[in-house]
């Protein structure tokens, strides 16, 4: 089954700080373009929703044609945000979930500073791992 | 011979779970790496104000830190989203893991709306420190102040906070108060959220 799916990591000041395309359908130049496109102009919504609520994790907030925006909010404000287009709410929030241990992991490090970018290639290996498990 | 035998695996700190953490550090490790803290930041500025600076800047980076993983270990994922609530995560979760007990008391400010207090009889960091009189209002608080700015302001309630000693009468020693003065948006945002 192919999907498309793009999974950005946006810090508290808007600024993009990891970005893949890990859904299984094959690239095309244009769509990843698309796709940050989306992403970035669903930040509004998730702005007013994130302080309405007081779970981590913001369903699906955003839809365009058929591809869906799922967000999921930390403490610090910085979103996980995923483009995609299958309906396995469960799948998302486990991967969302274990995403977030691993930015904790990276957070902890007192040489990172929060909200540069994450350069890490072990974190990109593990982040392309999850979500081949379960996206 | 060096270097004959197996080579060590480094494993990658991404792959370890994230551990409980130990829950007792020893006090006068700590102590003395704070007073190393404060004297190398003393050989470095020429002011008390750059000093208290650098020490609320050092908090900061742990205050922004300690916000993410307790939310992520101790309250099971839950955001914070009002301004009581973030106050007494602070005063009661995060103090409990940073020294050991919740903060003595939280107090609303009197003369102004967007003022609060958490007071201290003895804070940790101040303990096995003494003022000379030649730095007037100094406070080693400061590194304090920085991580409660540095939790508030990661959550989206930007402060500015200070440490101030305010001294009490039939105690040697003054009591620290540590003063949060929240900006004027999250107040708006408050009054918005009803």
């Amino acid at each position: 089954m192919t999907t498309t799916a793009c999974f950005i990591i946006v810090s508290r000041n808007d600024i993009p700080i990891y970005e893949a395309e890990v859904g299984s359908a094959a690239k095309r130049e244009d769509a990843a373009q698309l796709h940050q496109f989306i992403l970035h102009a669903a930040l509004d919504i998730v702005q007013d929703l994130a302080w309405t609520t007081s779970a981590m994790f913001l369903k699906a907030i955003d839809r365009f044609n058929d591809l869906v925006v799922s967000v999921y909010v930390t403490a610090g404000h910085t979103r996980f945000m995923l483009l995609h287009d299958s309906r396995n709410d469960d799948g998302i929030k486990s991967f969302f979930q274990e995403v977030h241990e691993l930015y904790i992991k990276i957070l902890l490090n007192p040489l990172y500073l929060p909200g540069s970018r994450i350069t890490s290639s072990h974190f990109d290996t593990k982040v392309r791992a999850l979500a081949r498990k379960y996206l | 011979m060096i270097g004959v035998g197996k080579i060590k695996q480094y494993s990658n700190v991404l792959d370890k779970p994230l551990s409980k953490g130990k829950q007792e550090v020893s006090l006068s490790a700590f102590a003395f790496l704070f007073s190393e803290l404060v004297q190398y930041n003393q050989t470095q500025v020429d002011n008390i104000a750059e000093l208290e600076r650098r020490l609320e800047d050092a908090g900061y980076a742990v205050g922004a830190r300690v916000l993410e993983l307790l939310c992520h270990r101790d309250k099971g994922n839950r955001r914070e989203t009002r301004l009581l609530g973030i106050l007494s995560f602070v005063h009661s979760t995060v103090w409990k893991v940073l020294f050991g007990k919740v903060a003595d008391s939280l107090e609303k400010g009197t003369e102004h709306e967007d003022e609060y207090m958490i007071s201290e009889k003895e804070l940790l960091v101040n303990k096995f420190i003494s003022i000379p009189k030649d730095m007037g209002t100094f406070n080693c608080g400061a590194f304090v102040a920085g991580i409660v700015r540095g939790v508030l302001d990661s959550a989206g309630f930007p402060a500015v906070v200070t440490a101030h000693f305010v001294p009490m009468e039939g105690q040697q020693r003054p009591r620290t108060t540590i003063l949060i003065k929240f900006a004027e948006e999250v107040l708006q945002r408050e009054a918005r959220l009803g």
